[in-house]
């Protein structure tokens, strides 16, 4: 990096140094201009093809390509001058010729970058009068994916990202002139893992995800920045929400972890964050039936039942750091054992990205539940001795879990729902979801990043580490802690690969923990 | 010679000299016109001084950007350690022209000197003549007068022995004009789809294969051999009004005119003779209406225009147009412009490659209004809507077939209005009432 | 651009039963024996597989009248590319024909050089002296098919048609009923 020269320029008045062979474009977002744009995109070679980001360049005889054109000394860069603007309205108006107005019925609107360019620059009218527009019927192009090709922009982002990030070459441009759309060959579907990030990609709705078809309307949605939690690359991730419930989830962009993209498999997997059946009140049993009490009785009963008896604590991989810290602690004063198991699947990286794949323990925070102690097992509760008290913190437990619960003495279970299996509990204490709680969860690369609340809580649901902060207190070890993020100070503060973060130094886009390789590279 | 008719006294037949001569096909019926002396000559010079006297001649590439091919040539860095490749732009596709076609079918091994030489002068090795699909004749000829060359040691590992590697293959297209253009040649001879590509990067620092690469026209290189065996002062003495504009080129003339046909005229030669005299003028019982002189991407002429218009590079500029390809385009007093000039959108519409928004929906946009004019369901308020669409398609994009599109529209509006306004007063296409069309 | 085939992500196409073809008729491949070789000799012009793809292309056309689908898969994998990319230059190309002609393809130039000189006269003459009646349609006994192109490059030999490989100069609405008769 130290040997290449910079260039000085001027953006709209604003003068700029960027390195020899930055795109113009580029150039100008770090002089805090945007320069509209369709094909251009930072994760995919430059196309050069909408023209849209034709600016003037003094003393250049033609409007110059901003993504295509690299900055020059002394260049004198006019975006919103009459002759940009105009050529702007001009490829507005182009595009708008054949695109049809199907704003009303188009799951793009709202979110559109045909729509907001037109609002803000293009013609108040149309003025194609009687001539036809081209008409190509929906395709299914597999996967996750619609192709609506009469609103498709020709701009090729979805092409070039197949070929060149995932290297699954399944999209072309078929065709010629204005004829021309998206194709692919019969029987070779967009079933790649990472496909769907067109649908993210495509500027306008010809693009489309079939879960989330008709399902909600842009502006209806509001976005929490979270980080996708079904596997452990930890993707970053927008939660958008519909009256409180998660509809659809979204990549945010992290350079370090998952650039632009997320899986197919992570950003389908959402509904669980919202789920349907759960308890929302915090239960005892009594005799032979489970009534909802209030918290404090709920906590004593569970203080209580875990007194005297050997602990065995299943916690999911999917906690927070903040719920496994105090995890820990519990089982630390119950003298007992913390184990967990996560579900695999295979890996699906994607090719063009160093180090990013769906991974194969498909849990955000595995590398969390071992560093703060749980130990990963295939078949966890074989370690489950006949009166053994079971506690399960977060983990979801199935048929095949029976025998075990059979087993225990007596079992407490942490979590959104109580399964058929689990009726026998003692105590049933109800925990959000990652997307009712703020936390943090650590990536297999050691990386902490922070996830935001995105729905509420229902009912008299709690953060598990509410739960757990209340039971170590009535365990005899008081902890003062009332945010998430005071727990994660009192981990930071007890554990030396937590040493020195904070939310504070965490922000949106994650740290590394010292010690491990990453770290050691940026510190080079 | 004006193929197919008798040679007019007044052309100068050089590269169309043997027009209609079978035997000049042959290598030996070429070397006994004076074939490949020049090509041993060139052999035995340093290709630096090859590219100099190409330089010095003032020859401009004939496919219709009119480049200089001296300086285009020195391009190519010498000693880069990279492969060098030549490609011969064989795509004559631009309508109204048809002269390669016939250098290529009756002097095909002229083309093949030309290219051995400037594939030798450029440092490159391998030269591939991309020849369209369409123009079977000469795809057969250029393949069996590549094969006797090689045969001959023309060719081949040790080109006429003198020890350089020149290889010759033949490429052909598939139907799409725009690979004409460099950038889209290059695309599809790799194998691609025809999209032009953006410059820069130029082609003779990474083009073909991402090596450095010169593509040049039949023509142009057709014209080579000549200069070498003649002299650079013998072909720059060959102007007869702007010295910039150098040697003689073959204007391919079709339309409504007497004698079509490819005719070779020493530049700056008068255009209002050239019609009249040497092409036979109009039709019997017509008259000249308007001529579009360099292929259907340069502005159409008035008859006002082009009678007082000198056929060379700056004589055309002069007179409101381009020399481009040279393929000379002539509408009678029969013909209705806006006909014509709908059928040229449609044409450019046809052949977008739909890579630039403008151009992609311009073109077919363009050919609607117009196509709606011509049926008489336009209205006046078309005709702002073409300027500014063809505004809008000129000078935006990534090669300029959009402004192609642009041109016979805006130069029709310019120099035909009243046959436009016509069709909107009467509701329909004045021409289309007469018996004869 | 990348368009080389990663992983096995896509089922085996070639299995796929039937699609494109007439009735059940397994596809054979069409370079085998001297086509293989000839490709061979195509691949030695050029420094990757990629650039013979038009020359391919061209040959599965000589063999079969047309491109299939079945073809496009055979020429993608020879080449070390994917059927998608193959599709994406087959249809940018007007001259492969992506499904069968009649025996004898006749494409009639109309662009405005010719047009000035009557080849619309010529097409309406082809038109009805084969029986197709429309363009783009084959004729009832499935001898022509009759299409418009845009320039053929021979303006001064007004109107020129092709007839498959065959390049017919200065064609006029008289000559047609005799030039017609040499195509059985």
């Amino acid at each position: 990096m130290a040997d290449t020269p910079m260039v000085s320029l001027t953006i709209e008045g604003r003068q700029v140094q960027v390195p020899a062979g930055t795109s113009i474009l580029e150039a100008a977002k770090v002089a805090g201009v945007l320069v509209p744009h369709y094909c251009y995109h930072p994760g995919l070679p430059v196309a050069g093809v909408c023209r849209m980001c034709l600016v003037e360049v003094e003393k250049s005889p033609k409007l110059a390509p901003a993504c295509a054109t690299s900055v020059a000394e002394g260049q004198i860069v006019h975006v919103h001058s009459e002759a940009s603007l105009k050529a702007r309205q001009g490829v507005l108006e182009l595009l708008l010729i054949n695109h049809p107005l199907d704003c009303p019925i188009c799951d793009q609107s709202g979110e559109c970058e045909l729509q907001d360019y037109t609002f803000r620059e293009g013609r108040a009218e149309g003025r194609l009068g009687p001539d036809p527009k081209r008409f190509n019927p929906v395709e299914d192009f597999g996967g996750d994916v619609l192709y609506v090709p009469n609103r498709c922009i020709l701009c090729t982002r979805c092409v070039r990202f197949m070929d060149d990030v995932v290297h699954d070459p399944v999209l072309n441009v078929s065709e010629r002139g204005d004829r021309a759309l998206i194709g692919k060959f019969e029987g070779q579907d967009l079933t790649h893992e990472w496909a769907p990030n067109v649908v993210d990609l495509c500027p306008v709705g010809a693009l489309l995800s079939k879960d989330f078809l008709n399902k909600a309307r842009a502006w209806e949605l509001d976005r929490t920045p979270s980080i996708c939690p079904n596997c452990t690359q930890g993707c970053n991730a927008i939660f958008e929400t519909r009256d409180n419930v998660v509809v659809r989830m979204r990549p945010r962009s992290n350079a370090d972890v998952n650039q632009w993209y997320l899986c197919e498999s992570g950003r389908l997997d959402y509904k669980w964050l919202s789920p349907a059946t759960r308890i929302e009140a915090p239960l005892v049993r009594h005799g032979d039936k489970l009534s909802a009490v209030d918290w404090e009785s709920a906590i004593r009963a569970a203080a209580t039942t875990l007194g005297g008896a050997r602990v065995v604590a299943l916690v999911s991989p999917m906690l927070s750091n903040e719920s496994l810290h105090l995890a820990a602690r519990v089982v630390a004063k119950t003298g007992g054992t913390g184990v967990f198991r996560v579900r695999t699947g295979p890996e699906a990286p994607l090719e063009g990205v160093p180090d990013l794949a769906l991974r194969t323990e498909r849990a955000a925070n595995v590398k969390g539940a071992e560093l703060l102690g749980f130990t990963k097992s295939a078949s966890p509760l074989d370690t489950l001795a006949s009166g053994d008290v079971l506690l399960v913190i977060g983990e979801t437990l199935t048929a095949a879990d029976a025998p075990a619960l059979a087993r225990a003495g007596k079992v407490i279970v942490i979590g959104t729902s109580l399964p058929d299996e689990a009726r026998g509990a003692t105590v049933a204490l109800p925990s959000s979801t990652m997307a009712e709680e703020e936390g943090t969860f650590t990536n297999l690369r050691g990386r902490v990043q922070r996830y935001m609340q995105a729905t509420a809580a229902p009912g008299m649901t709690r953060p598990a580490w509410w739960i757990l902060a209340d039971l170590l207190t009535q365990l005899g070890e008081p902890t003062a802690t009332f945010l998430a993020s005071e727990v994660f100070a009192a981990l930071a503060a007890s554990h030396p690969a937590f040493a020195g973060m904070s939310y504070d130094t965490l922000g949106l886009k994650g740290q590394i923990m010292s010690g491990e390789p990453a770290a050691q590279e940026a510190a080079r | 010679m004006g193929y197919p008719h008798k040679s007019h006294p007044k052309e100068t037949p050089i590269l169309s000299k043997y027009f209609g001569e079978p035997q000049a096909r042959t290598l030996e019926g070429w070397k006994q016109r004076g074939g490949y002396r020049a090509l041993q000559q060139a052999l035995g010079m340093t290709p630096a001084d090859i590219v100099n006297v190409v330089k010095e001649s003032g020859l401009r590439g004939r496919g219709g950007a009119g480049f200089p091919t001296g300086m285009k040539w020195s391009f190519m860095k010498p000693g880069d350690g990279k492969a060098h490749y030549l490609c011969v732009n064989a795509d004559e596709s631009e309508p109204g022209t048809f002269k390669d076609r016939e250098i290529m079918r009756w002097t095909p091994h002229a083309l093949i000197e030309g290219t051995a030489i400037g594939a030798y002068a450029i440092g490159a090795e391998t030269a591939y003549i991309y020849i369209r699909g369409e123009f079977t004749e000469p795809l057969r000829i250029m393949e069996d007068a590549v094969k006797e060359a090689y045969a001959a040691g023309l060719l081949g590992a040790n080109a006429m022995g003198s020890g350089k590697r020149i290889d010759v293959h033949v490429h052909r297209g598939a139907g799409a004009y725009i690979c004409g253009e460099e950038t889209a040649l290059m695309n599809s001879l790799e194998g691609r789809r025809g999209n032009p590509r953006i410059k820069p990067p130029f082609p003779a620092v990474a083009g073909l294969f991402g090596l450095p690469t010169t593509i040049n026209n039949v023509e142009t290189l057709a014209a080579v051999p000549h200069i070498l065996n003649n002299g650079a002062a013998w072909y720059k003495a060959m102007s007869l009004s702007s010295p910039k504009s150098t040697g003689s080129k073959l204007f391919s003339v079709c339309g409504n005119v007497t004698r079509p046909g490819n005719y070779e005229v020493t530049m700056g030669y008068p255009f209002k003779d050239f019609l009249y005299d040497m092409c036979g003028g109009p039709l019997p019982g017509r008259k000249f209406k308007a001529v579009i002189p360099g292929g259907s991407s340069v502005p159409i002429q008035s008859m006002e225009e082009a009678e007082s218009t000198l056929m060379d590079y700056e004589g055309f500029v002069a007179k409101g147009t381009m020399l481009g390809s040279g393929g000379v385009i002539v509408f009678d007093d029969s013909q209705c412009m806006v006909r014509h000039i709908a059928r040229l959108a449609r044409f450019y519409a046809h052949e977008s490659c739909a890579q630039c928004t403008q151009c992609r929906e311009g073109t077919a946009w363009t050919t609607k209004i117009m196509e709606r004019i011509e049926a008489g369901q336009g209205t006046f308020q078309d005709f702002e809507t073409l300027l500014e669409i063809g505004d809008n398609m000129t000078g935006k994009t990534i090669c300029v077939l959009s402004d192609s599109c642009a041109v016979p529209v805006v130069s029709g509006l310019q120099k035909f209005r009243h046959e436009f306004e016509a069709h909107i007063t009467g509701k329909r296409c004045p021409f289309r009432t007469a018996a004869a069309a | 651009m990348s368009a080389q085939r990663e992983g096995a992500s896509q089922a085996d196409p070639l299995s796929h039963a039937s699609r494109g073809n007439v009735g059940e008729i397994p596809y054979e491949p069409v370079f085998v024996g001297a086509m293989r070789d000839e490709l061979n000799a195509l691949l030695g012009r050029y420094p990757n597989k990629m650039a013979a793809l038009l020359p391919a292309l061209w040959m599965v056309q000589r063999e079969r009248g047309w491109v299939s689908e079945e073809a496009m898969v055979e020429v993608a994998q020879l080449l070390e590319l994917t059927p998608a990319y193959v599709k994406g230059v087959v249809t940018f190309y007007t001259m492969y024909h992506q499904h069968p002609v009649g025996r004898y393809f006749i494409q009639v130039c109309t662009t405005s050089p010719c047009l000035a000189c009557g080849a619309d006269k010529v097409v309406e003459s082809l038109l009805s002296q084969t029986g197709c009646g429309d363009l783009g349609a084959t004729s009832p006994d499935g001898r022509f098919t009759v299409i418009e192109v845009e320039c053929l490059g021979a303006c001064g030999f007004a109107t020129p048609i092709m007839v498959n490989e065959e390049f017919i100069e200065s064609v006029t609405p008289e000559k047609v009923p005799q030039i017609l008769t040499r195509f059985k």
